[in-house]
């Protein structure tokens, strides 16, 4: 079922959670919505399953305009942040809640809620109550009650936000893999680049209310359509283009603001042709790349990247004077009303 | 020469305490001891001090087994309808922002803070024999003052803000995910309210309930001034035992008192046990205000 | 910032979408209270004002009633201080020491606010009387207790005393034991550590507590009723007087004392309010 989001503002107060957001999902896929908090993200997210009603624009969930509809009649599954399980009732009790609501026969419940304990890994643990749950379990809980009663779309709310960084991890991957096999459209929002590059099949950048950019993992990492989409998305040096990393080396950049990936910095130890100098101030060894922070002549401080095999050739020590260049730089046309 | 000086000060502190928390537990016993207990024990020697049999006596009386009854009906109109309208209050102000909410809350309280002779005098000016309501009264032939309807008035007065503030906190500690969770799922507002809201706040309501039935069974002063407190009629087991005592009957009176403490014991033993369920204590019974 | 916006959204939410669904319990709640609370102050107000600005202040400053609202203040007052005191020392020793039957001495606190005034009255006024337990025991000395202004005060200080306990035991309970350990660390003695360190965050709560137990013990009237002779200018307090004042018929009598201490309930409440916004400024 394809979700279409059509010209959508909301406003708290005066707060803007949401200005004139326009926004389309095709069936099947697994969209993630990334933004700082208070980028409007979950807001959005509570306007498609009706848990907000929108001051203007339309929703269409199948082409069906659901703008108006009550949530109860949406047919929408929703995650929630800290799982908002009931409490006083147990795994089993909660996933056929949906279904009991719905006055299914007990039959045909007790057989739905079987299959989606084995879905999500908990067959075990039917009887038990969501405090004898671990985090991690509690969500597949919520996820399993989302599912039970086969929701149109899926709607995850920061679903793994309040879990530790492993099982995080673990979740996210168990997503990916249970989103192919179940093929529910679905919209994930996070604040998690990295969650959100694995899991999705695109992403949709968020930022004051509005939607930045729009496109799969790799052309928002390699082609950012914005100045906040470059430095939300990986780590980013921001120089202005009078910098002496760009001037001692001939390059004149047109746009005030240049964006240069860490591991777009070139490094060597003797100048060869290379005019633009640092001297090391920090090393950091991040595990897997080491990170070397450099200042420059002019009193800029940029982080470069290196592999470890790149550092061990370099030899880089505390205070040494290296000669830098950029590999890759990008920049944005101004706004019009600047120009 | 510095860290060795704190350091056996340190160490004379805690001897002084070691001293001191004996004699600040025995203070502290003792007061309570005093003021507490002896008038406790001394309700329940004086009611049996002459032996079982006297006391089935007294409780016996027609006066008395009347007064029970009242006391019964009285509760079982007034902690109802104060149970109802303190669950619709409590939603009002745990699950909506508007301006005044504070407000509306202190005005919840404000019988706690109003005494209850007061309250009564509030009840006959409106509906006795000189008040507002009193010739549509008399022309309908419907007595309030001096009869049931205004006893049953003046509890649910004094009784009012119980299930309120007991429900408030839980409430708000609950918080909306739960709900919002079911209506995605599908229920209607009125499965969301008993098959996940209700649930959820049992505890703190059956608490609010409690303390609601206590204060009902064992009001006095607002019921005292409503009532006219004719023996057989219009007189409560609390009015009873300032009866009997008047009328030097204290084995009547100690007799009533004795049930009514009793009634004081099994309320803090539940309170205890629902305490220990809601895992959180509670600074309330009687205190306007949180 | 996430958890601020969280709360905040469903909230605004709801007040705003639901105008149906809302409006059953909201007019439930405002007509209730109008019954109950609006109207029947409304009826003690406009009874004062028929009474006339002469004749209200008049009785309100007669000399039975200025004897009972001494009696009544007075004798409240000095017990809340009592049981600020005392009531400061139990919350501390339940919250700080351990000792054998803590959780039943925990319960009992709360007795004077599960049983009913009358009965507490009527043990009062049999314990303290001459020959009663306690009372024979200040008789020899020529200290009459019960049906004296010194029996009002004994069941007042009885029906105030959880108050203070109540108020200040949570506030103890989340108090660091380290921020004591931290005082003796740099040199401050046990008394130091009391005054300076210890009683300065607790008083907003003793103060609050001591004025719900004045505000409760003015309005008192069960427990004073039976242990008082209920004599004027000796141990008569304004609820009592405003009951006899109703009895006589005397409906214009009875309102203006009503009323005044309605309006001394009402000056309270808004101190006990002040007190806890004071008391939770440094709440994080």
């Amino acid at each position: 079922m394809s979700i279409v989001v059509d010209n959508i503002s909301k406003q708290f107060g005066s707060f803007k959670a949401l200005d004139r957001v326009s926004l389309e999902v095709r069936e099947g896929t697994l969209v993630a919505l990334l933004g700082p908090s208070g980028s409007g993200k979950s807001t959005l997210l509570r306007v498609i399953a009706g848990l907000e009603s929108p001051d203007v624009g339309t929703i269409l969930i199948d082409g069906r305009n659901t703008t108006h509809l009550n949530v109860r009649k949406r047919n929408v599954g929703f995650v929630f942040q800290h799982y908002a399980l009931f409490k006083h009732l147990t795994v089993r009790q909660n996933v056929a809640f949906g279904l009991e609501i719905r006055k299914h026969p007990r039959r045909q419940v007790k057989d739905r809620v079987e299959e989606l304990l084995d879905l999500v890994h908990l067959r075990g643990l039917g009887d038990r109550y969501p405090s004898q749950l671990s985090g991690g379990q509690r969500q597949r809980v919520a996820l399993a009650r989302s599912l039970a009663t086969r929701p149109q779309v899926l709607l995850l709310d920061e679903p793994f936000g309040a879990l530790d960084s492993k099982v995080r991890k673990e979740l996210r991957a168990w997503l990916r893999h249970l989103h192919e096999e179940v093929r529910v459209t679905s919209i994930i929002v996070t604040h998690d680049q990295e969650e959100a590059m694995e899991v999705a099949d695109e992403i949709v950048v968020m930022n004051q209310g509005r939607i930045e950019q729009v496109g799969t993992p790799t052309q928002i990492y390699d082609h950012p359509a914005t100045p906040f989409v470059m430095s939300f998305i990986g780590p980013v040096n921001v120089l202005p283009n009078t910098a002496r990393l760009f001037h001692d080396n001939g390059l004149e950049p047109l746009n005030e603001e240049v964006f240069v990936r860490p591991h777009d910095i070139h490094v060597q130890t003797s100048a060869n042709g290379v005019k633009a100098t640092a001297i090391v101030q920090r090393i950091i060894h991040l595990g897997g790349e080491i990170q070397v922070a450099l200042a420059l002549t002019d009193g800029q401080t940029i982080l470069a990247n290196f592999s470890r095999e790149q550092f061990d050739k370099l030899k880089l020590t505390y205070g040494q004077q290296v000669f830098v260049k950029p590999k890759a730089a990008k920049s944005f046309p101004l706004p019009k009303s600047l120009l | 020469m510095l860290p060795n000086i704190s350091r056996s000060q340190v160490k004379d502190s805690h001897r002084f305490s070691a001293f001191g928390q004996l004699l600040l537990i025995g203070i502290a016993l003792a007061y309570l001891f005093v003021i507490l207990l002896i008038p406790a024990a001394a309700v329940f020697y004086h009611a049996f001090h002459k032996g079982i049999g006297e006391f089935l006596v007294a409780i016996s009386t027609r006066e008395f087994i009347h007064a029970v009854q009242l006391t019964l009906i009285i509760a079982a109109i007034a902690v109802p309808v104060n149970t109802f309208f303190g669950l619709c209050a409590a939603w009002v102000i745990a699950r909506n922002q508007f301006r005044g909410r504070t407000l509306l809350m202190s005005i919840i309280d404000l019988p706690f803070a109003i005494s209850p002779v007061v309250a009564g005098l509030m009840i006959v000016l409106l509906y006795g024999r000189s008040g507002w309501f009193a010739s549509w009264l008399n022309s309908i032939n419907f007595k309030i003052v001096f009869a049931l309807p205004g006893m049953v008035l003046a509890t649910a007065f004094v009784t009012l803000p119980f299930v309120a503030r007991e429900v408030i906190p839980v409430l708000e500690e609950m918080g909306t995910e739960q709900e919002e969770a079911a209506r995605t799922l599908g229920a209607s507002d009125w499965e969301v309210f008993w098959r996940v809201t209700l649930p959820n706040i049992r505890w703190g309501l059956l608490y609010g309930v409690l303390l609601t039935n206590a204060r009902a069974m064992g009001e006095f002063g607002a019921v005292s001034v409503v009532s006219g407190n004719i023996a057989g009629l219009t007189q409560t087991l609390p009015l009873f035992v300032e009866q009997a005592y008047k009328n030097y009957q204290s084995q009547a009176a100690f007799a009533a008192a004795a049930l009514l403490a009793l009634l004081a014991v099994v309320t803090l033993i539940l309170k205890e046990i629902l305490e220990r369920r809601t895992k959180y204590r509670k600074v309330d019974s009687g205190l306007p205000i949180n | 910032m996430i958890d601020q916006l969280r709360v905040q959204q469903p909230l605004t939410k709801a007040s705003r979408k639901g105008i149906n669904s809302v409006s059953l319990p909201w007019s439930i709640t405002i007509s209730y209270l109008a019954l109950m609370l609006f109207l029947p102050a409304a009826a003690l107000i406009a009874k004062s004002v028929t009474v006339g600005p002469v004749d209200f202040w008049r009785i309100a400053t007669s000399q039975v009633a200025l004897s009972a609202y001494n009696v009544t203040f007075l004798t409240a007052l000095l017990a809340a201080s009592v049981n600020g005191l005392m009531g400061t020392l139990i919350a501390w020793v339940l919250v700080r020491y351990k000792f054998p039957g803590r959780k039943l001495v925990d319960a009992v606190v709360d007795l004077p606010f599960a049983l009913p005034t009358s009965v507490a009255g009527l043990v009062l006024a049999t314990v303290y009387s001459e020959e009663g337990w306690i009372g024979q025991l200040f008789a020899p000395l020529g200290i009459k207790i019960a049906f004296t202004r010194l029996g009002v005060l004994v069941a007042m200080i009885f029906i105030s005393l959880p108050f203070v306990v109540r108020t200040l035991q949570p506030v103890l309970q989340e108090m660091e034991k380290e921020i004591e350990e931290a005082a003796w660390s740099l040199g401050a003695s046990q008394f130091q550590t009391f005054r300076r360190v210890l009683l300065p965050p607790l008083l907003p709560s003793i103060f609050t507590g001591l004025a719900l137990g004045f505000s409760r013990a003015v309005g008192e009237y069960g427990s004073v009723v039976i242990v008082s002779s209920n004599i004027p200018f000796k141990d008569l307090i304004a609820p009592v007087l405003i009951y006899q004042r109703l009895e006589e018929f005397d409906y214009a009598g009875a309102t203006v004392i009503g009323t005044v201490l309605l309006f001394t309930s009402l000056i309270l409440l808004l101190l006990i309010n002040s007190l806890q916004r004071w008391g939770s400024r440094y709440a994080a």
